[in-house]
Formats: structure tokens, sequence, C-alpha cells
């Protein structure tokens, strides 16, 4: 038995991307786990509230001790249902839980309760959009299962789990209920591999805020995704062995991730290595994936039905009711929004790509027009969320924010410039739009006497750039908008100020 | 009398190794004076309850459970927690409102 | 007044209820009893008589503010698998030495609502797992007829104390016959019912799909006011049953077994028990025939595999029930002596080792044996499939009778020590009482007399199809009457008077 290397990969162990695109077929599958909303645990009623005190959300019942037992909620499997239906599933007639039995600390019974062989949503699919080209991404499973609790690892080099000298578990986590989806074997992605990988996670976080079903906030943790790797020599050839890497937590993790062990694999296989079967831990800082805890030494689970819960077997009207509550199925919601808001083909790539579809409807809904709220969110909201590293509607600004500061530029009350600053007001915290301009000052001055005097000054400051406006150089007239606007702090519709200097000059 | 079941895996013998790997996946740390105890013991056990795989033929269903019973549900309502104290009162060791354990190997998800 | 601890629960009832004497007065007398005799028999792991008392003075007030529930004032003891907020649980193991869990089991808080003073928890094998309450890890209780005998297991504390006189009831629990076979050994009455006729809420689980809670008694009637205080739905335990139960003690007070028609099951006698235990039996099924019951006997031709079945099922699901005792939480932590800064696991496994006895290891191994990949199919798969054929017996065997009997225990009671380390001797005890563990139907156990070899107590069983508990009273109370009429009284009467020591 190959023994398996715990050391970080090198550069000199990666195949350049292209390289390795040329030599392998990669072959994805993705197994994402969401937390859902509801306002209890899945098997007991504490708040799943985020956030809170350690160890303020638990019971008997989510701490496992002896004697407690758990009582499923009703909620969860109902959006069990919504999502295996979404995501085109067939719904089980009977299904049941199962005991995935491991000890670990931050799991109060020591085995997860879990579904194994008989979950509620199988043999589903949903089309994706991958840069213009769709992809079908078959779906595997959907099933229930219960959250862990949270350890921080204390007394080791920045809170990593080796070299901690003890862990502190905080059990709030434990027992909120968790949907993991799992993909079937992706094949025929081709060098498109990572983005296939980013834009299916993309979509389902879109599926699943539509359906109101999680927050599916990455960075806290609501939606986590595992991605499975493998290569092989040609598209026709059996899968290779496949790496885990578990808890991928940002779309551009999700893609960066892939492109990694494409990379990793590569290499070994190149040079006449195998690829173990392992599961590998993803490193957010430098951009890694390392060795985990190799298949060969893995537990063994025991999985056995749960005998503290009973079979659940949703009636047929039940199903039939959930599915009729389904919101449009996204493909038909894109073409219809891209016809309501007359965008091209590419337009709306964009808008979708930035994960700013419902953001922009909302915006639109707020009272903006479509092309305000695209550029708004595209543009400078985009370049703000990719500084912070969160996704757009994790910033802190909402669509009614958005269309509130188009409306005061439309009203003339603020242009372009100052909306910047009005947008900064609002993701600091500062109140609405209309109280981060009177806050701050920031409206237009559009008193004309003002501006007019303000002219006089920037023509008699600068003679010679008047000279050049009378003789009909009219791109001139720049410099002067410039000296106005300086004076001005800023504060003036700048097409008022050009038409006040050609009307003095002319 | 319906064939009796295929019995690929009774008549296992449980040797002293199979109880040791049985042990450390039971996270029981049994000495080598306990595992030549038990290994004995429970190769007469296994052996003795092997016989269900003679009984049942293959389309026998299982049954995990002796109630019918299907559905059974809890609205979602939160309702109160244990108070913190509570929850930590039984706890070997405390810190930070959080259970205190010590270092824990390798990850698991 | 005469001995209050000699009384039924049903004389105590009526006489507090007339008003001849208070809670307070009979908790007392039971406390008194138990410090004068329990060093002896070791029912008891906790007593709390402040508590107890404390109990009893609210119950006596309740009274005298007009309530009258059936047993308001009545004490009792509780086996220490129930958990109980502010009184230890320790499952009779030392890894739970100290633990006072924050909350309390359904059915103790049915009691407390019932107004049931809560002497004390009671002894057992550890965790549930045996037949003799020697696998306590606080020692072994000792049989009231003969201290040097076991009184039955796993709830051996339970059957103990009402065989003493320390407690007119008790709770115990019935995995594979915990609490039949101890009534039967201790000349006590002890009823199993259906699967999810009592919550299992705040029972520590020994193998969820087979565990019961149920009365512990001296007469059938008693068995059966406390039956009703216990039962019902509980939202809190998915796989309690939503009916409305029949009253219980109003069944026991039905004498009337003509046309009733009883299978003597084949496949529960003969060989392999006792001579005594036979003799008892048959007497029992020839004062049913006389009282105009129809006698026949049915076969069920699976029983046979059912001690193997339940072997595979009870250790898999134990080794599950049992893995939350890590040392992370609560209970017991041991570190290993020679390793310098050991990891989680390894705490976990050292004290695993310190404190889980020599039964619990066995089975908790065991259970991950047939658990195991690889083994899986042939060993628990095979056992639930065997389930399947046990509860089909049960259905046909139903369809021609209205009860099924058999001795309860195929022996009287074994002498500590005796089958100590003979695993497979000890998991015999429980041949008769396991199949209605594994097809969950109801099962009652009460006294047919004493073994002419040994003069020690023996029982019968009753078995009734699955929500018909109500038709194991009014069997057993029948027969009961009959049995006392023939001993001139009831079978504890010849129980040996324990040495009051001060
Ligand atoms: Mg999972
Ligand atoms: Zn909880």
């Amino acid at each position: 038995m190959t023994a398996v290397s715990t050391r970080s990969t090198t550069a000199a162990e990666l195949m350049p991307y292209d390289e390795a695109l040329s030599r392998f077929d990669p072959v994805l599958g993705l197994e994402v786990h969401v937390e859902l909303n509801t306002a209890s645990k899945m098997f007991c009623g504490c708040s799943t509230v985020f956030g809170r005190e350690p160890n303020t959300q638990t019971c008997p019942v989510c701490l496992g001790l002896p004697g407690a037992l758990p009582v499923l909620n009703a909620a969860a499997v109902e959006s069990a249902i919504r999502i295996g239906l979404a995501l085109n599933c067939d719904i089980a007639a009977e299904c049941r839980f199962a005991r995935k039995n491991y000890f670990y600390p931050d799991m109060p019974k020591n085995f997860q309760t879990s579904q194994y062989d008989e979950p509620i949503a199988v043999n589903g699919g949903v089309d994706i959009d991958v840069d213009g080209q769709p992809f079908r991404i078959g779906i595997e499973r959907a099933h229930m299962e219960e959250d862990t609790g949270k350890s921080l690892h204390v007394g080791g080099a920045t809170g990593r789990i080796h070299g901690a000298d003890h862990s502190l578990v905080d059990y709030n986590r434990a027992g909120i209920p968790l949907i993991e989806i799992v993909t079937k074997p992706i094949e025929g992605t081709g060098r498109l591999a990572p983005a296939v990988a980013r834009a299916y996670v993309g979509w389902l976080r879109e599926l699943l805020l539509g359906l109101g079903v999680s927050d599916v906030r990455m960075e806290q943790g609501s939606l986590r995704c595992d991605v499975n790797l493998s290569l092989r020599p040609d598209p026709g050839a059996p899968y290779g062995t496949r790496s885990e890497t578990k808890n991928v937590n940002s779309l551009r993790s999700v893609e960066r991730a892939v492109r990694y062990e494409v990379s990793r694999q590569a290499a070994r296989l190149a040079t006449g290595r195998r690829v173990v079967q392992e599961t590998r831990h993803w490193h957010e800082d430098t951009g890694v994936t390392t060795s985990g805890r190799s298949k060969e030494q893995a537990e063994d689970y025991r999985y056995f039905p749960e005998p503290d819960l009973v079979p659940i077997a949703p009636s047929v009207t039940e199903v039939e009711r959930l599915r009729a509550s389904l919101p449009e199925p996204p493909a038909i919601r894109r073409a219809r929004l891209q016809a309501d808001w007359g965008f091209s083909d590419l337009e709306m790539r964009d808008v979708v790509g930035a994960g700013a579809l419902l953001l922009v409807e909302q915006t639109v809904a707020a009272g903006a027009s479509p092309a305000a709220a695209k550029k708004w969110w595209l543009s400078e909201l985009a370049r703000r969320a990719n500084d912070a590293g969160v996704a757009l509607d994790e910033l802190g600004i909402t669509p009614e924010h958005v269309a509130a500061v188009q409306s005061l530029v439309d009203a003339g009350r603020i242009n372009d410039k100052l909306a910047r600053q009005v947008l900064d007001g609002v993701l600091a915290g500062e109140g609405s739009p209309e109280q981060v301009v009177s806050a701050r000052g920031l409206e237009v001055v559009s008193d004309e006497g003002k501006l007019s005097a303000a002219v006089d000054r920037a023509i008699a400051g600068n003679p010679g750039v008047a000279e050049k406006i009378r003789a009909g150089k009219m791109a001139a007239a720049g410099a002067l908008i410039g000296a106005v606007m300086k004076e001005m702090h800023g504060q003036a519709d700048a097409g008022r100020v050009r038409e006040l200097i050609l009307e003095k000059l002319n | 009398m319906a064939e009796p079941a295929a019995s690929s895996g009774a008549g296992h013998a449980m040797t002293r190794d199979e109880v040791a790997r049985l042990a450390q996946l039971a996270r029981i740390d049994l000495s080598d004076a306990e595992l030549d105890h038990l290994a004995p013991q429970l190769a007469v056990i296994i052996e003795s309850v092997a016989v269900v795989s003679s009984v049942a033929a293959d389309e026998v269903p299982g049954t995990s459970h002796p109630l019918p019973v299907r559905n059974v549900f809890r609205r979602d309502v939160v309702r109160p927690s244990l108070a913190p104290e509570e929850v930590l009162a039984g706890a070997p060791e405390v810190e930070q409102s959080r259970f205190s354990v010590p270092r824990i190997l390798g990850e698991e998800a | 007044m005469s001995d209050l601890t000699r009384m039924s629960a049903a004389a105590l009832a009526a006489a507090l209820r007339g008003g001849d004497v208070s809670s307070v007065e009979v908790t007392r007398a039971h406390l008194d009893r138990i410090q004068a005799v329990d060093p002896q028999v070791h029912a008891f792991l906790h007593v709390d008589g402040d508590g107890a008392l404390e109990q009893a003075a609210a119950a006596d007030e309740r009274r005298a503010g007009g309530e009258d529930g059936a047993l308001l004032g009545v004490p009792i003891a509780v086996k220490d698998i129930l958990v109980t907020r502010g009184m230890p649980t320790t499952c009779g193991s030392k890894i739970l030495h100290g633990w006072v869990p924050p909350y309390d089991a359904s059915v103790v808080t049915s009691l407390r609502a019932a107004g049931m003073p809560l002497l004390g928890k009671t002894n057992m094998d550890e965790f549930a797992m045996g037949s003799s309450t020697e696998h306590s890890a606080y020692g072994p209780t000792r049989n009231p007829w003969d201290l040097h005998r076991i009184p039955g297991g796993s709830g051996g504390g339970s059957s103990a104390a009402v065989t003493a006189f320390e407690a007119p009831l008790a709770i115990g629990t019935d995995t594979g016959g915990s609490i039949r076979q101890p009534g039967a050994v201790t000349g006590t009455v002890g009823v199993k019912p259906t699967y999810g006729g009592v919550s299992r809420y705040g029972l520590v689980a020994l193998a969820s799909s087979l565990d019961q809670a149920g009365p512990v008694a001296r007469t059938v009637l008693d068995a059966a006011l406390l039956h009703d205080v216990i039962a019902g739905h509980d939202l809190m335990d998915s796989t309690s049953i939503d009916v409305q139960w029949p009253s219980m003690a109003a069944a026991a007070q039905v004498s009337d077994v003509d046309g009733l028609r009883v299978g003597v099951v084949k496949e529960l006698g003969g060989e392999g028990y006792q001579r005594g235990v036979r003799d008892r039996f048959d007497e029992a099924v020839r004062l049913l025939v006389g009282a105009g019951a129809d006698v026949v006997e049915v076969s069920c031709p699976h029983f046979e595999y059912a001690l193997a079945a339940y072997y595979l099922i009870l250790p898999s699901e134990a080794s599950s029930n049992l893995a939350k005792f890590d040392a992370m939480r609560y209970g017991l932590r041991v570190l290993p002596d020679d390793v310098a800064a050991p990891s989680a696991e390894q705490v976990m496994a050292a004290t695993r080792e310190a404190g889980l006895g020599d039964e619990v290891k066995r089975r908790i191994i065991l259970g991950t044996f047939a658990l195991s990949s690889g083994y899986y199919d042939a060993y628990y798969g095979q056992a639930q499939k065997v389930r399947t054929l046990i509860s089909q017996d049960f259905a046909a065997a139903f369809e021609q009778v209205d009860v099924l009997m058999s001795p309860t225990a195929p022996t009287t009671a074994f002498k500590i020590g005796e089958k100590l380390d003979d695993p497979l001797a000890m998991y015999l005890n429980d041949i008769a009482t396991i199949p209605a563990n594994l097809a969950g139907v109801p099962g009652l156990s009460l006294p047919s007399g004493l073994a002419d070899e040994d003069g020690l107590p023996t029982g019968v069983q009753i078995l009734a199809p699955a929500l018909e508990d109500a038709r194991l009273y009014r069997v057993a109370a029948a027969l009961e009457a009959m049995l006392h009429e023939r001993w001139g009284g009831p079978l504890l009467d010849r129980a040996p008077e324990l040495d009051a020591a001060a």
C-alpha cells in the first residue's frame, strides 16, 4: 500500500492547467450541504438563529443527553421535498433515517442522524448555463441530515486543528437541519470544469434563495460545498480515482479548488504516481488542498435504520401541493425577465453570472429602470463585494436602497459621483440613501446664482482656456467644468455647468 | 419452507485480532487480558447467533421496528432551550461557555 | 393502622382517600423500611428521603385541596435508567457516576403529575444488560426470598424493592424481559406494555426498538393502576402510539375468563425449563380451564430463533446508543496513564475501558461486529428477517386464541455468581420473554407459586396482541384471584422475614 502524503503540495507538483487539460479529461462531482432556515432544529425545538452565545441553543435532544429522543421537524421535510422537486427529483413514496456511526467530539450522540439507502429525493437533473453554453447536471440524490456542533481549537497556531492542545465545543449548530445535494458524475466539461462547478453552485444558491428554504450564506457556512474530482486519460476511459475536497465555502474557492485539483492530480498521474482516494482540506488563504484522512483508513460507519424515528411517507396529494407552490423554474424565469427588461443575451449572462438576478429584479420592482439596476449592481456594488470577499446579497445594501439612490440621481438631486458616496454611507450603516445625503450634505447645488458666480470665476481664472472655447474648441470646456466642480466639492450638476459655460462664452 | 438464505458472512470465527479491531472502532481500550478473555466468549456467542442466517428466505422483509407507524412530525416551533448553566453542569471541563475536550485528531464532515 | 409497607398500592390509595393516613406517613414508613432492610437487599442506588417527603407533603396538600388522583400520595421507586431532574442517574454504570440530569423522563413527569413521591432510584444491571442485576457497577441486588440469590434483571432493584416492602410500586424497563423475569423470580407482578404504550423519552436507551417501561407491583390491580398513570401518547417520543387507552385498572377488576381462548406456546416450555416451574405453570393452566377458559397448544415455530435474533438486534442498537458515553460532555473522564498529551480519541477509549463493565463491552463489540461492513447482511439483516417471522407467528397465533401463555423464566432464581462468566447461560433466562419485545406485543408476569424442589417463586407469562394490554389485566386478575384462594393469601406472605437490622 502506498503511503499517504501529508505534505502540502509544492508548485513543482502541479501541472499547468492548460497542459493538464490537454492530457486528461476531468470528471466532477459536487456535494452541497445546505442549512435550512427553519425556526427550530431538525429534531428538537431549539432555535436555529446564527451567532448566539455558545451552548445557549441546546437541549437534551441536540446535546444527545442520555434518554433524549428526536422528533422530526415537519417544516424541514417540506423544505426537503420542495428542494427535491425543484431539482426535478423523484420524491420517495417512503423513506427513512439511518444512523451514521462514528466518534467525533462535535457530534453529541457519536452518530449522525442522516439518510442512507432511502433518501427523500433521487434521480433529478438541472440545466445550467456556463458562459453561454448549456450544461445538464444530473442529481443523484438530496437527503436530510443534521448538522454537527462547532469546535474552536485552542493552543495551536492560528486556530487550526493540527497542533492545538485542546478544543472547545459549542453545540448551538448541532441538530440544525441540513439537506445534502449530491450530483451524478459530471462529464464532458473539459476545460470548463472549474467554471461549471462554480456556475452550478451559484445556480443552486439562486434556486435555494428563490425557494426561500435557506439563507445560503456561504461565509456563515449555511451552504458548504465538497468537491470531488478525478481525471482520466480520455473521455471514453473509466473514471479515475477521485479526491474529495471538503468545505469549499465560496464560489470563487469552488472554481479555484477544482483548478488546483486538476493540476495536482495531473502532475501525479503524469509522473506515474497514483491519485489516492482521500478527503482533502481546502485552504482559502493559500489556495491549495492538503491531504486529510485517506479512505483506506476510513471509518466503517455501520449504518442502520434509526429506530427512534418512524418512516416518512409523503402522500401524493402533499407532494403535488408542494409542487404547485414552487416558484417559476429558473430558466423560464430568466427568459421572462430578459424579455421584460430588454437585455441582450450577453447582458443577461452578466447579470446571472454575478448572482444579481434576484437583486436586479427587486431593484426594478422598487422603481429603478432595468438598465440602472443592472449598472449599480454589476459595477459599483460588484466591485465592493469582490473587495470584501462576499456575495452581492451579503453586502448589506438592499434593492430598495439602490432604487432610492437611482431615483435621487433621476431627480437631479445627486450626480453619479455623489451617488457613489451615498452608497458608501449606506454600506457604512449610516441609514437610508436619503439620510446619508442629508447627513453628509451631498446634494448638488441647484442655486443658479451660486453656479453662475462659480462659472464666472473659472472663466476669469483660466483666460487661455476661455479663449479656446470662444474659438470653437468645445473640448476645452472640460477643464473649466473641472474647475467649477472642484470649487463646488463635486456637488454640482456637471451638465448644467457645461451649459452655463457655453452660454457665457458664446 | 423456502431455501435458507445464503450465509456469506455467517459462521465467522471471532479472532483476537478481530476483537481488537472492533474494540478500536467502538473506542474501547481493551487490555491484552481482556482480549484473551473476550475473544473466545464472543466466538461462542457469534457461532450461536449465526443460526439466524439459515432461517429466513430472501423474500422475507426485515423488521426494524415493531410499529407500523408513519409520518410522526413536530411543528416548526421554537421551544425554550436549557439554561446554559444546566447545559454545562455535567461537563468534565468547561472553558468560555464551551465544552472543553482534548485535542482532536483529523477531521470528519 | 397496620404496617403501611405491607399494604398494596390500591389499599394505600383507599386509606389516603379516606383520610386514615397521610402521604407523609406512608412515605416515611417506606423510607424507614428502606433504611432497615436495604443494607441487606441493596435494591436502591440512591434514596431521596427529603425530596420524597417534600413531594408527599405536596400530595397531602393537593388532596386537602380536593384533588383525588388514583395514586395521589402513593410513593414509588424508579429504575435508575429513567432520568430524574436533580437526582443522580447512573444506569448502574461507573461511566455515569455522579451525573445529575437536567431533565425528567416523561414517565417521571407523569409520576410527579400524579402526585407520587419518588423514594429513589433502583439498582440494575449496567445499562440494563443482564438478567441478574449482578452486572451493576455498584454491586448486586439480593433476592429477598434468599439473599444469596439473584432478584432477576436487569430490573432487579425494582423487583426486590417491592418484594422487600421497601416500595409499594416501582418502575421497571423491559427490553427482553427485564420487568417480567425479575417479577417471576421474586414472586411479584411485572408488565411490559405494548411497544409505544409508554413514552421512552428520558429512558436511557439500551435497544430503542425493544425498550419499554412498565409497572412493577405486588398485585395485578396495583400494576394496572400504575400502568394507567404512565401510559399515553407523548409528543416527545416519535414511537409513542397516539391512541386513547382503556383503563387497565377497570380491566383488572373484571375477573372473568369464561370462554377465553388461551394458547399455550409449545416452543416455550418443556426441555430446559425447571421441573417446579413447569408444574406451577400446568397448575395455573388447569385453574383457567376450571374457570371456563378454552386452552389449546399453539406452535410459534420461529420463537426458537428469537434469542439469536435478539442477541444481534440488541447489541447492534446498543453499540450505537452507548456511543454517546465518551467523556466529552458529561460523566466520567479518564486519561490514559501512558500518554503525555492524549487526544480526544484516546481519552474516549480510556474512559470507556475504565467506565464500562464486561457485559457492556461484550455487547458493544458484538453489536459493532453485527453492523460492520461485510457482516451486516448476514447478521443484523438476517436478524431483522427473523423478527418479521416472529411477528407473523404471533399474528397467526392470535387468530386462534385471545392470549398466549408460558412460564416467564425457565428457572427460579439462581445463586449470585453462578452464571456470571457464562454469557450464553445467562442469556437463556430471557428465552420466553424475548419474543414479545421483538414483536412489540404486551406481556405480563404474575407469580404462579413456589417450585417444589427449591421453594422459590415461579412466574407465568401472559401475552396479548399489540394494543390489547387491558386483556392481560383481565386474565391475570382472574388467575391471581384463583391462586390467592388456593394459597390462602398472596405468595409474598410466605417470603422469609428480612432481619430488620437497625
Ligand atoms: Mg452527509
Ligand atoms: Zn435542542
